[in-house]
């Protein structure tokens, strides 16, 4: 566990990606089994249980600290791992370890005990430790560590430790489970490459680059290039395999649970890439109404008779475990259509194919999906030659967003941010004139603005105060910001019947007075609602 | 004792307490930080550590009135106010102002620290009626560890990345010279490389009997022989730490040694590889004992985590109340 927290703030305090790429394959090496293994599950992500809850964390705070005082803490500090790290009163009697448990142990330990004993557990350790530990546990046991190093950086590590590339890493990182003694035993050179492919598993999907629509528009021909929509849905990948299916999202996280009616109509052996919709009374649902079935571990089936899951299929990756990824687009995309058609069932369809013959007709497609009420993002154009590769290839796909939709709407609460941003007010709800003469707030944003900005904002802020709600601060009306967003739903949660999708800081309007920002009225304009 | 716009005042000695958005006729000062002392008063009452550091940094004119008084030499004021000051261990000459006045004693504390400093004399108990002091560092999760618990971690870097060099951002006025001295301690021996902010203040600090051994300027080593400051420590301004200037040096390691930097988020924001936590003022459990120790029932409180400590001490039965000085930033006075 020493060793551990002392990688964490190794790498969280290094700056340069190359420096942590070589901090973490020193700790990999010089670290026996298993605890390396649980180490990388950690800072990866791929750990698939809490060791505690954070309600336990909060109710031990609570029990042994002043509750204003310990939301005062919180608040200013920005995260609550590191508020009960630094604040963390030692027990009147505290049980003395004569040193402090390795990784393994302390998972170990967490996964055998009964709840009041885990509790019991947490408190020991705590007693022990040292604030940087403290952090270190806390966020391992709820799975909440960021310290700046993305899955990939961890992949390039462990691709350089093997000397293979990275891509290799990526197609059997799915198939691997914490604490990857296979995989070590590998990269030690004691055992051959693990063996994953008798499982299901999630293969990495292809990527497109937004477009530049000053450099790429003209690589574009309709003789090497198709088009298709941008649907607003969830981006998935649908695998199955020897009678087991799975439904994976984007990031691999497996998501079959949420929908069983899906994964019930397949009865083939194949790998889709595809965006998962639903479709109310065989119409295409809007992101809203696909939401209710997100998140959901047993959809009732009243959910699913009326939002019933629907695949869009946009490509096909393996057919009776015949791997296509080497195919063109061209050669997938046929039979993908023909697959489809044999499947005739109302769960699967295949995204069509947009007619056009000129960089205009494109333009006016995408001012087309513009109008689709949020259903469709704008488009996606590939080369019908690429092969299908992992990641993001350049200029094989690219995605055409339509513009976003913008308002003039006044800043109302402020809230300090978390990690990097602590202490800062960052956080920004917003909102529009409504009919009586007052602001209902429509939104919230926490990104958009430079660093500089986020300085200049926090500092208006402070000057601005009005009334303060616990961690919310009220300012005063003046400030209006241009709110750039996707698309907006109606919605009986938010006073002002709307919710913003993917609303961020466009540009601050620092000259205009709040009196001209734009009244509620507008938001049904903008998106036809 | 009143608030006014310029600061905290004294009304029967018509003086302020470390007034500083305005200038003003009397000025008690109570120690040479730039959110303390400033420039342009027209009669100022100070320790003479204090009155050499605003010479230093030309807060004192020749109109300007000086009066330097010792530790616990008495002074009348006039109108039957009398003026002493106590040490505050917060830096060189830092002083908490005691005012007895009708045979009540109000003590103004100014900033100051409990923890051990080879720099400044220690901290000095007053009992008294009124009791005002800072709360820069008042909430629970500012626990500061001992000096040399951080400077040890600073001695395990350089030896584990000894092709490193340590840029280690402080203070140019009592951060500085704590940490150079501390390290003297620990066993440091090479010289110590200075950006020239740090220069005057740490001759000063040397005119009152400080050894910090060998030192030499940055600039004064020629800009080819990047391989000097290898595995050494280079101290300058916190500004300077990711700036261009550091850039002079072979694989900088930039380290921040602040109170602050007991929150990990506050040190990535100053992108510091390294956070040392040393800070000159008391943290909370210091600052919650301080005025118990000092008997006061009324604990006025000037700037910082105002809210926490005024919560905290009407707990303990004493009357406590935020002044909220506008002015006193809480980054710059560190």
């Amino acid at each position: 566990m020493k060793a551990f927290s002392q990688l964490l703030d190794d790498l969280y305090f290094t700056n340069s990606t190359l420096a942590k790429e070589t901090i973490l394959a020193n700790y990999l090496r010089a670290t026996a089994d298993p605890d390396r293994g649980w180490a990388l599950a950690a800072i990866a992500g791929t750990l698939s249980f809490d060791l505690f809850k954070r309600n336990l964390i909060k109710t031990l705070m609570m029990e042994r600290m002043d509750p204003f005082l310990f939301d005062l803490s919180r608040h200013y500090v920005g995260e609550m791992s590191e508020t009960v790290a630094l604040a963390w009163p030692q027990s009147p009697d505290p049980v003395r370890l004569n040193r402090l448990p390795d990784l393994h142990e302390v998972i170990a330990e967490f996964q055998s005990r009964s709840k009041p004993e885990i509790r019991d557990y947490l408190i020991t350790l705590l007693d022990n430790m040292a604030p940087a530990q403290r952090w270190a546990l806390l966020k391992l046991g709820t799975r909440g560590l960021r310290i700046g190093m993305s899955a990939r950086t961890v992949k390039k590590t462990l691709a350089n430790m093997a000397g293979v590339e990275v891509g290799v890493i990526e197609e059997l990182w799915h198939g691997l489970e914490p604490p990857y003694e296979t995989l070590f035993a590998w990269i030690d050179g004691e055992a051959e490459m693990p063996d994953i492919s008798k499982v299901l598993t999630y293969s990495p999907v292809m990527l497109a680059h937004p477009i530049d629509e000053e450099k790429d528009l003209d690589r574009l021909s309709p003789k090497t290039h198709q088009a298709e929509w941008k649907w607003d849905g969830i981006r998935v990948q649908l695998a199955a395999m020897n009678g087991e299916v799975k439904v994976f999202s984007r990031t691999g996280d497996d998501v079959s649970h949420s929908f069983p009616d899906l994964a019930a109509a397949v009865n083939f052996e194949a790998v889709l890439d595809g965006e998962l919709l639903v479709k109310p009374e065989g119409e295409i649902g809007s992101f809203n109404e696909l939401q209710q079935r997100l998140g959901k571990k047993k959809p009732s089936k009243k959910l699913m008779t009326d939002f019933p899951a629907h695949l869009m299929a946009y490509d096909i990756l393996s057919l009776n475990n015949q791997s296509l990824r080497g195919e063109t687009l061209t050669a997938r995309r046929e039979i993908l259509a023909k697959f489809i058609q044999t499947q005739n069932s109302p769960r699967f369809s295949i995204s069509k194919t947009l007619d056009w013959t000129s960089v205009e007709d494109l333009r006016a497609l995408r001012e087309e999906a513009a109008e689709s009420g949020g259903l469709i993002e704008g488009l996606m154009i590939k080369d019908t030659s690429s092969t299908y590769v992992s990641g993001r290839p350049k200029h094989m796909w690219y995605k055409w967003k339509r513009d976003p939709f913008l308002l003039d709407a006044v800043l109302m609460y402020a809230q300090r941010g978390t990690g990097k941003r602590s202490s800062y007010y960052s956080d920004y709800t917003f909102g529009l004139w409504g009919p009586d003469g007052t602001l209902l707030p429509i939104g919230k944003a926490y990104f958009g603005f430079t660093d500089e900005e986020l300085k200049l904002l926090d500092k208006w802020i402070r000057n601005h105060k009005l009334k303060r709600f616990g961690p919310v601060q009220e300012v005063e009306k003046e400030l209006v910001f241009e709110i750039a967003f996707d698309s907006a739903q109606t919605s009986s949660r938010h006073k002002s019947g709307y919710a913003l999708r993917f609303p961020r800081i466009h540009r601050i309007r620092w000259d205009k007075p709040a009196g001209e920002a734009d009244r509620i009225e507008a938001v049904a304009a903008l998106v036809g609602k | 004792m009143q608030v006014r716009e310029a600061g905290l005042y004294c009304a029967p000695a018509d003086a302020y307490i470390d007034p500083i958005t305005d200038a003003v006729p009397r000025a008690i000062i109570t120690h040479g930080h730039a959110d303390h002392a400033r420039a342009g008063h027209g009669h100022v009452w100070a320790t003479p550590e204090t009155i050499a550091i605003m010479k230093t940094r030309y807060y004192l004119t020749e109109e300007t009135g000086e009066t330097e008084l010792t530790y616990g030499q008495r002074h009348d004021l006039g109108n039957g106010v009398t003026l002493w000051f106590a040490s505050a261990g917060h830096i060189l000459g830092s002083a908490q102002a005691v005012l007895e006045y009708q045979g009540k004693r109000v003590v103004a504390a100014g900033d100051f620290k409990r923890h051990p400093d080879p720099t400044c004399a220690p901290f000095e108990v007053v009992p008294c009626d009124v009791f005002i002091t800072e709360a820069t560092f008042a909430l629970p999760v500012f626990q500061h560890p001992p000096l040399e618990v951080e400077v040890d971690k600073l001695m395990r870097s350089m030896a584990a990345l000894p092709d490193r060099t340590h840029i280690v951002g402080v203070y140019a006025l009592g951060k500085c010279q704590r940490v150079m001295k501390t390290l003297r301690l620990a066993g440091y021996e090479h010289p110590f490389y200075i950006h020239g902010a740090l220069k005057r203040l740490t001759e000063l600090y040397e005119s009152y009997g400080q050894d910090f051994g060998d030192w030499e300027l940055v600039s004064e080593i020629p800009r080819k022989d990047k391989h000097v400051f290898q595995g050494k420590i280079v101290l300058c301004p916190p500004a300077q730490i990711n700036d261009r200037w550091s850039r002079r040096f072979e694989g900088p390691l930039p380290t921040v040694a602040s109170g602050w930097m007991q929150i990990r988020a506050r040190a990535r924001q100053k992108r510091a590889e390294m956070a040392l936590v040393v800070s000159d003022h008391a943290d909370w459990g210091d600052l919650i004992r301080t005025c118990k120790e000092t008997g006061a029932q009324d604990v006025w409180i000037t700037h910082g985590r105002v809210e926490a400590l005024e919560y905290a001490l009407k707990k303990e039965g004493i009357n406590a109340k935020g002044l909220n000085l506008i002015g006193m930033d809480e980054e710059v006075g560190e």
